[in-house]
């Protein structure tokens, strides 16, 4: 089906709408008699609130009126793991800024925030626990906790008896980050009397699961919440939570039954009080031999988890993927690794894009470069020496990870090439001798994708990912209808789905409409995370299209009179004779007549689920490789130069592939250089604008070069892989061992990102000092 | 992020500007460092008074040896030449690295001197070429010492700038101009403006100064901290090799 199928470049069909200004999100959708809803936050970070006056004559609401409403709750069965309460309004204690204590009705949102201007609040402050390390053993921010542990989690494997010439210990740490999507969050609510039933339009990445958790904190049967995401401006994880604001308003909104209701948050909102994200600290130590193989791998890691457990990834999430994930793609013979997951006065931690990967891939990066230089080896010899080769696929790691398929020292060999390794030394020499410090940096690292049932099974969080069903519909006029639980928020899944379709019954992708983000219309998802969409989404649509040829061939054979004729190319064929899949939709739908009982029964509408051959998931890996220019006097990184290996399995479409990529790089860019939500000591966010909170513009994001591999996946339908936040995760590592290798030879070496231009200049003022816990 | 209401109104004349701009009314011109404020609720006024269509604040006079700009011409009107150029480039330069496009097809020359952020590029650049600032109480004020301190001018309350005269360079007169900041269009963490005859350090949390040599910043800029004096330092030396090169 070359022409439209899977691997054709189209071009996003979506584009056409949202380049001309007529998408349609939630704060587009205006409702007659729609009223404004605005919250009170908490201004403290952690305190007790004592009171809430309101003006008189004024709509506001406390907790104490949410009657029957549930805290969002978000545990875990690992075991060991605390549970949090989060209240949808605060129920006695705030635990962060921005916490909602209040809501507030009216007119418009100016008028809602006049109000909150007039309302006195009372709150007792406590002390804030505000550094993950400091305040691990307390003192504690939730009542009856012995201490801010969340979760501890263990791998452990004796490694007292390693003796390794090459012993290297890092101390790193990663900010905490703001997830910033172009469009935020947003709620637009009304009470069906008709249906008895919320209809909630939100801005979301899993409207099913939204639909679950607020059913079940509003004590409503699920058929009595309805959640409709219409287009969504970015996710990257902030849209895959459920919010108390929702639930607030969705209790609010069967309250004033007709009265809808909207809450658009505002960047200010989102800075300071939610979307946070990867705040880590690694203490870090790689046992190595003379020539850079690792022969253990050992690690204590911190996540500040923030106040509450967000639902429904839970608190867990990031620590405990730590313990799984740190040792990469590499062979890793012995490995130990403790992670604390801290709960602080400080917004949740949620999950952005690459999780806990971004975090680990720089910390196990950075350090195995300071291992080659420990032993005075080329970084990429040191990476080859450790990496599986591709007669070890599909390899099980030392965590039980099973890489699928793939090339991984071809993929680095590759990056190594496109920078001109050999050129290169030359030209740092020249460009030291001139007082220019230029250093390149390789960063290797691979992304568990579209993991299913058994690995989810054993986190025990509120959901699991099972079959991910399709349904597919042909109309009378040849159209073919696609209902799908996930939900695109830049993916092109309009384009990409309509492909796979394409490629199984041969429908002209203008023909395929794809319908998704409305509870009411599509088959229960956990939706869209865990680049899972393009292997799970992509598989489903294709088995329910298979269900529908197997429908339509003696349909077409009954037609055709020909009952060896095959289906091929859009049409059931027999020698010369065909019958189109659009006849035999019409004939199904509008002539019954010519058909047997038995092929009317069956009907053109089914559906399918799909599961990986093995639920483990598929591993798309990457290598990335930057050339820095570090401006010695002012601390200032410049990107000279980007390259991407990329290995995503066979490309369902590869120009939405490298859209995936560019995107998720410009994010891992801001990782790396610029993004950083800093707190004071009394739990205070120091970002509250984007004048603030500093994002890489155009201008700061170079010209990526991807290089493309194509390993098929053994276990997905088509050898797709997941790469949705494999961008995302590869650039503070490549790019900090960049920077690093730029100024080693001065024998200094950046250990935190971002790596701000005061960041460069303390490394550069610092010798001697690398991580603060300096080289063994 | 909502203002607080106000009463809006569209000034056509200088005078009706003055008659509207009465206690608890403030000036808007591009609105680009006046809408965020608005929004985040830092300032509250009554009455908010558009200037930008005063034919008095629009368009230039030139002469043998001034430009007068008028307070309204927009960053990207001096970007694109759209107004004449004395300044062999430099004006045109400057333009060009504030903000992005979109704020400086708004943002303006007066509103930007006005706002008086010693981060912001006019209020450094007017003080180095020695321009004058016209304002609508019929004063003249050198723009070097304009910005008082942070966010505060010599500005009368009620009084407006109506134009920016500025000098004419020599023709060939070479420039340097050193912007240090984060990333392209962000405010300066430090400005270094050199030209033949004259040095200045900008965008340190104080008035941009002018400087004889770049030795004198630790004297001339004490407020200023260790590591800020060697950012300005570093501007101002970098702005001197740029006029150099
Ligand atoms: C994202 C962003 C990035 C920016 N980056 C930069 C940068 O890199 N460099 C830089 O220099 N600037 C930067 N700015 C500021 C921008 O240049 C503004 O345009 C400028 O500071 C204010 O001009 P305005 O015409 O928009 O003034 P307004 O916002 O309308 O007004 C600002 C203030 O001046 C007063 N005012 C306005 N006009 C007059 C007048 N004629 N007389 C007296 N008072 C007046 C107003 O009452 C108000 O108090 C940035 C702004 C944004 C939003």
């Amino acid at each position: 089906m070359g022409k439209q199928g899977v691997g054709a470049p189209l071009p996003r069909r979506e584009d056409d709408r949202f380049l001309r200004g007529r998408g349609r999100y939630v704060a587009d959708i205006a409702m007659a008699g729609m009223r404004e809803v605005a919250f009170l936050r908490s201004p403290v970070a952690h305190g007790i609130v004592r009171g809430v006056r309101a003006p008189q004559g004024s709509m506001v609401f406390t907790m104490a009126d949410l009657d029957g409403v549930a805290p969002i709750r978000a545990p875990s069965a690992l075991p060991g793991f605390r549970r949090t309460d989060q209240w949808p309004l605060a129920n006695g204690r705030v635990r962060q800024v921005g916490e909602p204590i209040a809501m507030v009705v009216a007119a418009t949102r100016a008028e809602a925030e006049d109000i909150l201007d007039a309302i006195t609040l009372d709150i007792e402050e406590l002390p804030p626990a505000t550094d993950m390390l400091a305040h691990r053993a307390g003192p504690p921010i939730h009542e009856g906790w012995p201490d801010n542990v969340v979760l501890h989690s263990l791998v452990e494997d004796d490694i007292s008896g390693v003796q390794a010439p090459i012993v290297v210990r890092r101390r790193l740490r990663t900010a905490r980050q703001h997830m910033a999507p172009l469009e935020g969050r947003g709620v637009v609510a009304r009470w069906d009397t008709r249906l008895s039933q919320l209809e909630m339009h939100t801005s979301s990445q899993m409207v099913h699961v939204t639909k679950t958790g607020l059913a079940e904190c509003l004590g409503l049967p699920e058929s009595s919440v309805r959640i409709i995401s219409p287009d969504v401006g970015g996710g990257f994880g902030y849209k895959g939570i459920l919010l108390q604001e929702e639930v607030a308003i969705g209790w609010l909104a069967r309250r004033l039954e007709g009265t809808p209701l909207r809450w658009i948050e505002d960047r200010r909102e989102g800075l300071a009080g939610q979307a946070n994200c990867r705040e880590h600290h690694y203490d870090i130590t790689v046992h190595a031999d003379h020539d850079g193989t690792i022969l253990a791998l050992d690690c204590e890691a911190h996540v500040d988890v923030g106040a509450y457990s967000a639902y429904p990834f839970s608190a867990c999430l990031e620590g405990a993927q730590i313990g799984s994930i740190l040792p990469g793609p590499y062979v890793v013979p012995r490995y130990r690794c403790r992670t604390w997951s801290v709960a602080t006065n400080k917004p949740p931690i949620l999950p952005y894009r690459g999780v806990a990967r971004t975090g680990v891939c720089y910390a196990l990066e950075t350090t195995l470069d300071a291992v080659a230089r420990a032993g005075g080896l080329d970084p990429i010899a040191v990476r080859l020496r450790n990496l599986p080769g591709p007669a070890d696929m599909p390899y099980t790691n030392v965590t039980k990870k099973i890489f699928d398929s793939g090339d991984y020292p071809e993929a680095l060999r590759r990056a190594a090439e496109a920078m001109d390794r050999e050129g290169f030394a030359q030209r740092q020499r020249e460009a030291r001798d001139n007082g220019r410090l230029i250093g390149q940096g390789f960063a290797i690292f691979c992304e568990q994708g579209a993991h299913g049932t058994s690995v989810y099974h054993g986190w025990g969080i509120p959901f699991v990912p099972g079959a991910e069903p399709c349904q597919a519909r042909l109309t009378p006029d040849g159209g073919l209808e696609l209902r799908v639980g996930v939900h695109s928020h830049g993916q092109g899944m309009e384009t990409t789905l309509a492909q796979v379709a394409h490629e199984i019954l041969g429908v002209p992708v203008e023909r395929v409409w794809l319908i998704h983000g409305d509870t009411a219309l599509t088959p229960y998802s956990t939706g869209t995370w865990g680049s899972r969409c393009a292997v799970m989404a992509g598989g489903a649509v294709a088995e329910a299209c298979t269900e529908l040829r197997e429908r339509l061939l003696p349909i077409g054979r009954h037609l055709l009179q020909a009952p060896e004729a095959v289906f091929e190319d859009g049409a059931v064929r027999a020698g010369a004779a065909s019958v189109s899949v659009a006849e035999m939709a019409r004939v199904f739908h509008r002539a019954p007549q010519n058909l047997t009982e038995a092929m009317q029964a069956r009907g053109l509408e089914c559906t399918a689920g799909h599961k990986t051959m093995r639920d483990t998931g598929t591993f798309s890996y990457a290598a990335h490789a930057v050339e820095v220019e570090v401006d010695p006097a002012t601390g200032h990184v410049d990107l000279l130069r980007y390259v991407i290996v990329e290995d995503g399995g066979v490309l369902l479409n590869p120009l939405v592939a490298d859209g995936q990529v560019l995107g998720g790089t410009a994010q891992g860019i801001g990782t790396a250089l610029f993004e950083e939500m800093p707190y004071d000591a009394a739990g205070q966010p120091l970002a509250s604008t984007f004048a603030d909170y500093m994002l890489p513009g155009a201008s700061d994001v170079p010209d990526i070069e991807i290089l493309h591999m194509e390993t098929p996946s053994p276990i997905s339908r088509f050898g797709q892989k997941g790469i949705g936040e494999s961008g995302a995760i590869g650039p503070p590592a490549a790019i900090v061992n960049a920077i690093n290798d730029a100024i080693a030879h001065l024998g200094r070496e950046v250990t935190d990102i971002p790596a701000t231009p005061e960041r460069v200049l303390a490394a550069l003022a610092h010798p001697g000092r690398p991580g603060r816990g300096g080289a063994a | 992020m909502k203002p607080v209401a106000f009463e809006h109104a569209t000034a056509a004349t200088l005078d009706e500007a003055r008659a509207l701009l009465t206690t608890g009314a403030k000036p808007m011109a591009g609105g680009q460092s006046l809408g965020p404020m608005l929004n985040l609720r830092l300032v509250r006024p009554e009455r908010l008074v558009d200037i930008k269509r005063v034919p008095g604040l629009r368009g230039f006079t030139e002469t043998e040896t001034h430009l007068t700009l008028g307070a309204a011409t927009t960053h990207a009107e001096i970007e694109d030449g759209r107004v004449p150029d004395v300044t062999n480039g430099l004006m045109r330069h400057v333009a060009g690295g504030i903000a992005y496009r979109a704020v400086r097809n708004r943002g303006t020359l007066g509103g930007s001197l006005a706002h008086a952020d010693p981060a912001a590029d006019w209020p450094s650049v007017m003080a180095a070429l020695g321009a004058t600032i016209l304002t609508s109480g019929g004063r003249r004020l050198p723009a070097d010492g304009f910005l008082r301190a942070p966010f505060t001018t010599a500005l009368e309350p009620g009084e407006i700038i109506t134009a920016v005269e500025i000098p004419r360079q020599p023709p060939g007169a070479r420039w340097g101009y050193c912007k240090i900041n984060r990333k392209i269009g962000e405010f300066a963490k430090a400005i270094g403006i050199a030209t033949p005859t004259r040095l200045l350090a900008g965008a340190v949390e104080g008035p941009p100064t002018l400087l004889d040599r770049v030795e004198d910043i630790p004297a001339r800029l004490p407020w200023l901290d260790p590591a800020a004096q060697r950012l300005a330092a570093i501007a101002v030396t970098r702005a001197q090799a740029m006029r150099d090169s």
